[in-house]
């Protein structure tokens, strides 16, 4: 017996799952580059969570169109890879279609047939998504940050889709027992007519080479996720997970400031005390961020999971109105600062080397911070929950507190609020006139 | 008007059912001071025991901590808790979604815990319990109501105003875009405080654009800095002649001659 194709078929999927599970590895490294978080609190509301958002897509047909034809690709996606079950034993065994005899031919027929009908509307679906991002000219796929890598990204992950649905279909449709068979094949039977000239052996010859580059290019695929905006589709569960569950209104109070705001304000502090004998000076911590390791590690896997829909810069107040600001664009760029200090941590052998970047001016400037209106559309907007604003405001905090760099009218109105307890200069002592006037 | 404080409660061994929070625009700027009014004309129609801090309010420093200013933040609800939990204080209504959203959420953590209403919520509730009655002065009027974020989506308030809204027999008319969705008004992360950055519209503009489309007589909102920023869209617009700006609260109070 010849075991060649089984080796060679072993040989692709270990290093096919072997470089992902490297590179899912590498992902859990930088995301843990994060600060603590804790989100580990209301379990069961996390898993509703998970299950309603991620799971059923609740959020995503929120915009009808873009939503319907996501749930099709997303159920024909998760249903067809059943079949890779039988793809892998098929591969390793060297047996063929290994499930139908054991389901018979009229369950397997269904299955088989399910998934092809799936396969097909998927192709349609994806045509119309290409067609969405090249030719209608949808607003938020034409804005400044979807030039070059994410919009080839776009396409790409489409491409991909066509080629494996169109592979899954040919592999069928050359499959000269299972059309005879005639179970299973609603949509393979279309498409068997076009090859009825060829011989058995070409058809069987065909068949191996769709067969293979089905499994290959699923393979192919998955390792291509680590490199995609396409993460989502397995970071979208934890990033639902994980995501915050306090009123979208309330904003963290930071306990670094806390402790230091008691200590100004404790009457019985002694403002010249030395620190204890033998206690190490505590290094102060630094306020807000400027880079992706002042980031907590939830917004850093926010980055990963983020797929560039631009729901979120679509209904962004700033950017509607022209500003620089889109919180798509936070959401990318704080990507590619962190897998730029993801791979500075690779060639310099596991320790940061200082490359004289931040994700602050180098990527994300004031003009695009300061544009913010704290509204929460983004957030709301959001099918998997990701966060920007709570980018945005970390951000804005480093920007006052550690550079005092806020516009000059915030300042003035920071220093009416400390001076007389409005943000606007009026004496305190006429805060009740109202009743009177 | 009589509005009793907090000190002179405390003088007289009193403490009241409910403190009225004013906020920096309702207690200074000369558009939110009337909302100010026509809300404690509703206090005092619906029999509430109430009192403000007056002099002894300041700042919630929201506006301090979206513009990033965590320090002047902290200091300013350290301070306000501190004066809070002096008088005791339970329970407080706020006709500023943004104080709403600060004192009811994120003063907790720092050690003050109230019951927090959005005087929309109270109006609802002083109704619910028969104190208050809404007369149905705007029958068939066209009414839009504008959602402030920090109401709206920052804690879900969608219904307590428009139900008090339509008790005044309005025909309300929403906007495209509402509710959750609803666009802001600019004013929102200390926007308020400073001029927008370079682009290519105002977003009170935009906002008030979609509030014209509607048709409505009445711009109906629960925030002074909407109020304001929609006043201003409107004007822009110039279309002060044909439609208005007013508080949920203002309308309720004049539909009862307040």
């Amino acid at each position: 017996m010849n075991y060649i194709p089984n080796i060679s078929f072993a040989i692709a999927l270990f290093i096919g799952i072997g470089f992902f599970v490297m590179n899912v590895l590498k992902l859990v490294r930088n995301i843990k580059l994060g600060k603590a978080v804790d989100r580990s609190d209301r379990k069961t509301q996390r898993w509703k969570n998970m299950a309603r958002i991620a799971l059923g897509q609740s959020k995503m047909v929120s915009r009808p169109i873009a939503g319907f034809l996501h749930v099709i690709v997303y159920v024909g996606f998760i249903i067809i890879n059943i079949e890779v079950l039988e793809i892998i034993i098929d591969g390793l065994f060297g047996t063929h279609r290994v499930f139908q005899p054991l389901l018979g031919n009229s369950i397997y027929g269904f299955l088989i047939g399910t998934f092809e009908i799936l396969a097909f509307l998927v192709l349609v679906a994806v045509i119309i998504f290409w067609l969405r991002r090249n030719i209608v000219q949808i607003k938020r796929f034409m804005s400044k940050e979807m030039k070059g890598w994410p919009k080839s990204d776009g396409n790409l992950i489409l491409y991909f889709e066509i080629v494996l649905m169109s592979l899954f279909i040919l592999m069928n449709a050359t499959d000269h027992s299972f059309q005879e068979a005639g179970f299973g094949n609603p949509i393979s039977q279309f498409v068997a007519p076009w090859f009825s000239e060829y011989s058995l052996e070409t058809l069987s010859s065909i068949e191996h080479i769709a067969w293979w580059a089905h499994i290959i290019g699923i393979l192919i695929f998955l390792n291509y996720l680590y490199y995609s905006k396409h993460l989502h589709i397995l970071l979208a569960f934890p990033n639902t997970f994980f995501a915050n569950l306090q009123p979208k209104g309330q904003f963290n109070n930071l306990s670094s400031v806390t402790k230091e705001v008691r200590m100004m304000m404790d009457p019985d502090a002694d403002p010249y005390a030395m620190p204890e004998e033998g206690l190490e000076e505590e290094i102060p911590e630094k306020f807000g961020a400027s880079d992706v390791t002042d980031l907590n590690w939830v917004q850093l896997l926010n980055a990963y999971t983020c797929t560039e829909c631009g729901r979120c810069t679509s209904s962004c107040p700033a950017n509607m109105t022209g500003k620089e600001l889109s919180p798509r664009a936070i959401m990318m760029k704080t990507r590619d600062r962190l897998e730029e200090v993801g791979r500075n941590i690779d060639t310099n052998k596991g320790a940061f080397k200082d490359d004289g970047k931040q994700l602050l001016n180098d990527y994300i400037t004031p003009e695009e911070l300061w544009a913010c209106t704290s509204c929460n559309a983004c957030v709301e907007e959001c099918p998997i929950d990701i966060d920007p604003l709570s980018i945005i405001m970390d951000m804005r905090r480093f920007l006052v507190m550690e550079q005092s760099a806020a516009p000059q009218e915030l300042n003035m109105m920071m220093t009416n609020i400390e001076n007389n307890g409005a943000p606007w200069q009026y004496n305190q002592q006429d805060r009740l006139n109202w009743k009177d006037e | 008007m009589n509005v009793p404080t907090m000190a002179e409660m405390l003088s007289q061994g009193k403490s009241p059912e409910v403190l009225f929070w004013v906020g920096a625009a309702g207690s200074y700027d000369d558009r939110a001071k009337k909302i100010t009014r026509a809300f404690v004309k509703l206090l005092h129609r619906a029999n509430v025991d109430f009192a403000v801090l007056g002099t002894e309010e300041s700042s919630t420093g929201d506006a301090a901590k979206r513009a990033g200013n965590e320090f002047l933040f902290q200091m300013q609800a350290i301070s306000n808790i501190e004066i809070l939990n002096s008088y005791e204080v339970k329970t407080i209504v706020c006709t500023d979604p943004h104080s709403f959203n600060t004192l009811k959420n994120e003063y907790p953590e720092l050690g003050g815990n109230y019951k927090v209403y959005h005087h929309t919520q109270f109006i609802k509730k002083l109704v619910q319990e028969g104190r208050l009655d809404i007369k149905k002065s705007l029958k068939g009027k066209k009414v839009t109501y504008h959602d402030p974020c920090y109401l709206g989506r920052g804690n879900g308030v969608y219904e307590s105003p428009r139900d008090i809204i339509r008790k005044l027999g309005v025909n309300l008319q929403e906007m495209k875009q509402h509710k959750n969705r609803a666009l802001c008004c600019g004013a929102g992360g200390a926007q308020m405080f400073k001029d927008a950055e370079k682009g290519d519209k105002e977003i009170n503009i935009l906002r008030t654009e979609q509030a014209l489309e509607t048709n409505a007589e009445i711009i109906a909102t629960g925030c002074p800095y909407c109020n304001t920023m929609m006043t201003d869209g409107v004007k822009f617009h110039e279309k002060e002649s044909q439609i208005i700006v007013k508080d949920i609260a203002e309308l309720i109070a004049e539909a009862d001659n307040l």
